[in-house]
């Protein structure tokens, strides 16, 4: 049986897809958004996350790791990914319980079994599992194995991706997915490639492959002041959605969360310094998108 | 509301609370008169009739529906027969801060001079104290248990929907034939006799009050200059002349029938729960429509009555308690509460229109008093159930929501028919019942984590010292989990014991000196039994003993396996060092107990099956052990206020819990504890078997953000519906604003177990840094909406 890379399973997730949910966030991405929010979830290998704020300097983990993978710095200790194992030495001898494992491998089964754990409450809000990541269809083999065990067990399957995939991951799932959640970020190619560090022509072609054949799409727009709320920017997506019947957007509003979570990888900021949305301009966006005939819902 | 109802409202609202001295003065005056020369039913019915003959009568300025237990609202008498305040108790109640009632001179003076020197040693009170054991005694002062009969009787019943058919005239007519057919010359005949004698004289009693409030509304109305008004006034005296004595036939007269008789059972005795009518919407439904078609009623006509019967509960504050008493119930909440939803006699969907007027007037009303709660059957629309949703998701706690379906086969399990379970429901807090068919009386908390406490303590109380239990062996001594936990049984089965040895005198020394003739006018099978309802009359009898703690339970016994015999992580003596310094120098522990322990209340059978077998040992320690009228015990898990005061009494807890902190409430998981959200805390909390207790409490907690909206409200319902589909008896929802946020940040580790919404998606609130944290705040109002 396959297994996958798992780095968290939400329940009572009510953001990701109709009703209450529970949500398996898949590791690995092979987009590098700047504004990730779940920066655990671009690697494919299972990694340390570490509180820095937490951390003492004791220590502790340098001396405890089996491989030498981590030694200490200025600015706290810095583990070396290629070395490490993600044994998980260094988050029991940690004093300040500052260090976790992002990623467990699951086979298809553990993740049907724990997401069928809510079923009471799907069937009466018309809930279910949604996969998400990283990018969710990444691990295309073990996303196909978990869908058809949760299918099995009667859920609804959301299916939450980025689409920065070739369309034949696409034709695996499609008869296995009830409803996709698919991210549209930049509509220019050279300021996606520059935000995400990936062309946008894949996201776009197999978004309105899925148009065409008329499954079941929300399409997700994060709302990044100063890198997509801009008039072309938005004029673009609303044109794209309309020539190919896209009709239900739900607008994201950036958070500062990501900014937070990226030292916990090992990673800087690169997004430098992002005002919040302010309600006013969602407000205006929603709006917009709405004027043009549009279902948005906002946050999910 | 409209301007009438505003008033009313707002003065229930800014009255105080302070004691009224009548009902004691002229319950004295009778028992002067009475006793020796009547037997115990017959006094207590001659002493009912001197008051509602005597007391005076309070029709407030634009009141519709009449009646207040004292002379005015607020105004809240005492209970000599039952609690003979010291004069240090009078004082205490005017001067504390929270709970308190005004003492005035002319008070104090009627109970140093008349009130303590005649009562002091025939209360129930003093007679119940000095019949309990020392064993009793010491249990008592451990905090081992709760005894609810000390200064308060037992009532915690409902109304059916027999006074809306028969008046008390009916009803005595049925009293009378009754003598009249008994032949019996025998002890148990003239008991009988006496019985029903006292039924009679307590028909008369309210039949003369609602004659009283005929002739008041009408003197009022005389002198009143205002035509509207006094068209008003000339109304209330025509529905007092028709009800109680006659079944009511309009909706006003309904709702007048039902407050004197809830007048007629709080003056009786301050039995506790007060007393409740039960399925509302059910009973008044047939006025409703008759009157809506023949024109004569209104929906807002019938809503605005339905608000100034509202505002007539919040008008009786709970008669003021002392000593443990108020530590376990520290509320002026008296607990009367009003159902609706539910199932029909005959089994089909209870929704009516008037449960949605029920529903409006409880949004509109706001008030502390009634409790409100909706019964949720897989039968009713979700457009009852979201309505519902609506009005919790505002944050003040109301309605409750239980699961219909499971309160009755609770009550069929227990031995009810299928149609007194479905005429019935939940009362108090959560408390299941055969409405007008039923004594359940609640007997007192216990306390099952200190149980817990004395087992490892070898039957001593260690705050003490004192050999509470039998010796069944130190700690350090169990070889496994089995063997302490054979221990546990031991220790629970001898206090159970007790508990229920002075249960069986306080029972009999009811049914002896303080019957409730009037009260048992209403309850079925009083009458046909000529037996009072404190003597078994009841046609069920049912004692509920309410365990606290089972969170505590659940995760200091996955400590104990865990790590005591499990993997071996500390030894027993190492654990009880950790208590007795209340961990303080033994981090190591501490952590382990923290961090590496399953815990309940995560959906994680290691703990939830530890929760089951705590439960299942509480369960079958006290389920269907006789009572000592006919009925049986049977449990409860709920702590009203308790859960603060057993914390108070217990040291350091091996689930990491410090001395003196409260237990988790009801039957939720510790503080902190559960960090898989709400459904999880939901599916382990369902693994208890609610369907053999009487009763279980469940509160889940959100900020407004994530209840918001349309998806908010399907949210909500889908948690009840979930919840009610795996069988848990009951479960309300608190919505925490700005305030409590600001707590969480200040105490983190109290608050481990809050989700809030951020943006897009939900996190606890621990798990936001600080920036995140405060942005939240900024944008959660107080309230909900």
């Amino acid at each position: 049986m396959t297994t996958g890379l798992v780095f968290n399973i939400q329940r009572f997730s009510l953001h990701d897809g109709p009703g209450i949910r529970t949500t398996v966030f898949l590791k690995g991405c092979p987009l590098e958004c700047r504004w990730c929010h779940n920066p655990e979830g671009q690697s494919f290998s299972a990694q340390p996350l570490v509180k820095i704020e937490l951390c003492t300097a004791c220590g502790a983990c340098v001396d405890h790791c089996p491989s030498g993978a981590v030694t200490m710095t200025a600015s706290g200790p810095v583990t070396r990914g290629d070395l490490c194992t993600a044994c998980g030495t260094c988050t029991e001898s940690c004093p300040q319980e500052g260090r976790t494992i992002a990623g467990r491998m699951m086979t298809p089964v553990e993740v049907a079994d724990e997401a069928g754990r809510d079923l009471p409450f799907y069937g009466p809000t018309g809930g279910g599992v949604t996969f998400s990541g990283g990018e969710a269809m990444a691990q295309i083999d073990f996303l196909v194995e978990a869908l058809t065990a949760c299918r099995e067990r009667g859920l609804h399957t959301a299916v939450d991706t980025a689409g920065c995939l070739p369309w034949s991951h696409f034709t695996r799932v499609l008869p296995l997915v009830d409803l996709f959640l698919y991210d549209l970020k930049l509509m220019d190619a050279g300021r996606h490639r520059e935000q995400t560090g990936a062309s946008n022509r894949p996201v776009l072609e197999n978004l309105e492959r899925l148009a065409r054949r008329g499954d079941p799409v929300v399409v997700r727009i994060p709302v990044i002041p100063t890198v997509n709320d801009d008039d072309a920017n938005l004029e673009a997506t609303l044109a794209f959605l309309r020539l190919h019947g896209l009709n239900r957007v739900d607008l994201l509003p950036f958070h500062q969360l990501g900014r937070g979570k990226a030292p916990q990888v090992g990673r800087s900021w690169s997004l430098g310094e992002v005002p919040g949305l302010e309600p006013v301009d969602l407000d205006r966006i929603r709006a917009r998108f709405a004027q043009a005939g549009l279902a948005v819902t906002t946050g999910g | 509301m409209n301007e009438r109802v505003r008033k009313l409202r707002e003065e229930s609202l800014r009255a105080v609370p302070a004691i009224s001295s009548e009902r004691a003065r002229l319950i004295h005056e009778a028992y002067l008169e009475f006793e020796g020369a009547e037997p115990a039913p017959v006094l207590r019915a001659l002493a009912f009739k001197h008051l509602m003959e005597r007391r005076t009568l309070w029709i407030g300025e634009g009141e519709l529906i009449v009646g207040e237990r004292g002379e005015a609202p607020a105004l809240t008498p005492t209970y000599p027969e039952l609690c003979c305040h010291t004069l240090e108790d009078l004082q205490v109640m005017d001067v504390r801060d929270r709970i308190s009632f005004r003492v005035d001179d002319r008070m104090r003076r009627l109970q140093e001079e008349t009130i303590i020197p005649f009562w002091r040693e025939r209360s129930m009170r003093e007679r119940i104290l000095q019949r309990m054991t020392p064993a009793w005694k010491d249990c008592y002062a451990a905090g081992i248990f709760t005894e609810f009969m000390e200064q308060r009787a037992p009532g915690h019943t409902v109304a059916d929907g027999k006074i809306y058919e028969r008046g008390f005239a009916d009803f005595k007519g049925a009293i009378e034939a009754r003598i009249a057919a008994e032949t019996g010359k025998d002890e148990a005949a003239q008991a009988r006799r006496d019985q029903w004698r006292a039924m009679a004289i307590c028909c008369d009693a309210v039949m003369i009050l609602g004659r009283r409030y005929a002739a008041h509304a009408r003197e009022l109305a005389e002198a009143e200059p205002d035509p509207g008004r006094r068209g008003e006034l000339e109304a209330i005296a025509a529905r007092c002349d028709r009800v109680p004595a006659h079944a009511p036939r309009t909706f006003a007269e309904a709702l007048q029938t039902y407050w004197f008789v809830h007048l007629g059972v709080i003056s009786e005795l301050n039995v506790w729960d007060a007393f409740s009518p039960g399925r509302l919407d059910q009973h008044l439904e047939p006025f409703y429509s008759r009157e809506l078609a023949a024109g004569t009623l209104t929906r807002e006509q019938a809503e605005e009555l339905l608000q100034c019967f509202w505002v007539k509960f919040n008008n009786q504050p709970a008669p003021p308690k002392v000593g443990v008493t108020l530590k376990e119930s520290g509320t002026y909440t008296d607990f009367a509460n009003i159902g609706s939803g539910g199932v029909t006699a005959d089994g089909r969907d209870g929704v009516n229109e008037v449960s949605y007027l029920v529903l409006d007037v409880v949004d509109e009303m706001r008030l502390l008093q009634p409790s409100s709660n909706v019964q949720v059957s897989r039968l009713n629309p979700d457009r009852f159930l979201k309505r519902a949703c609506a009005i919790a998701r505002r944050g003040w706690g109301q309605p409750s929501f239980f699961n219909a379906e499971a309160v009755v086969e609770e009550m069929v399990r227990m031995g009810k028919t299928l149609e007194d379970a479905r005429c019935g429901g939940t009362s108090g807090c959560v408390e299941t019942g055969a409405f007008g068919k039923e004594a359940y009386i609640l007997t007192g908390y216990f306390n099952l984590p200190k149980i817990l406490e004395i087992t490892l303590h070898d039957g001593r109380d260690p705050r003490t010292g004192k050999q509470l239990g039998p010796v069944t062996g130190p700690a350090a001594g169990f070889g496994s989990f089995e063997e302490f936990w054979e221990a546990f049984r031991v220790q629970l089965e001898h206090f159970i014991g007790i508990k229920m040895e002075g249960n069986d005198v306080i029972e009999d020394l009811y049914a002896r000196h303080m019957p409730a003739p009037f009260l048992s006018v209403v309850i079925d099978d009083c009458i046909a039994a000529g037996k009072d309802y404190n003597a078994g009359g009841a046609r069920y009898n049912t004692s509920y003993v309410q365990g606290v703690g089972i969170g505590s339970m659940a995760d200091s016994l996955a400590v104990l396996k865990t790590h005591v015999f499990d993997q071996r992580s500390f030894t027993m003596a190492e654990l009880l060092a950790a208590l007795a310094d209340d961990f303080q120098g033994h981090d190591r522990i501490l952590r382990l107990v923290r961090d590496r322990t399953p815990k309940y209340g995560n959906d994680d059978d290691r703990a939830d099956d530890l929760m089951r077998l705590a439960f299942a040992a509480y369960r079958d320690a006290v389920d269907g052990r006789p009572n000592r009228k006919g009925g049986a015990y049977r449990i409860n898990m709920l702590p009203t206020t308790c859960h603060v005061y057993f914390g108070s009494v217990i040291g350091a807890l091996p689930d990491g819990r410090r001395a003196g902190l409260p237990l988790p409430e009801g039957i939720s998981p510790n503080k902190g504890a559960d960090r898989r959200g709400p459904t999880a805390v939901i599916r382990s909390a369902a693994k208890m078997d609610h369907l053999s207790t009487g009763g279980t409490l469940l509160n889940q907690k959100f900020t407004p953000a994530i209840l918001e909206g349309e998806k908010g409200l399907e949210v909500l319902a889908g948690l009840v519906r979930g919840y009610f589909a795996l069988d848990g008896h009951h479960i309300q929802f608190n919505v925490v604003g700005r305030e409590t946020l600001r707590e969480a940040q200040r105490k983190p580790e109290d608050y481990a177990d809050l989700i809030v919404r951020v943006a897009g998606f939900s996190d606890y609130f621990n798990n936001l840094d600080r920036a995140l944290q405060d942005e939240i705040i900024a944008r959660t109002e107080q309230g909900a909406d």
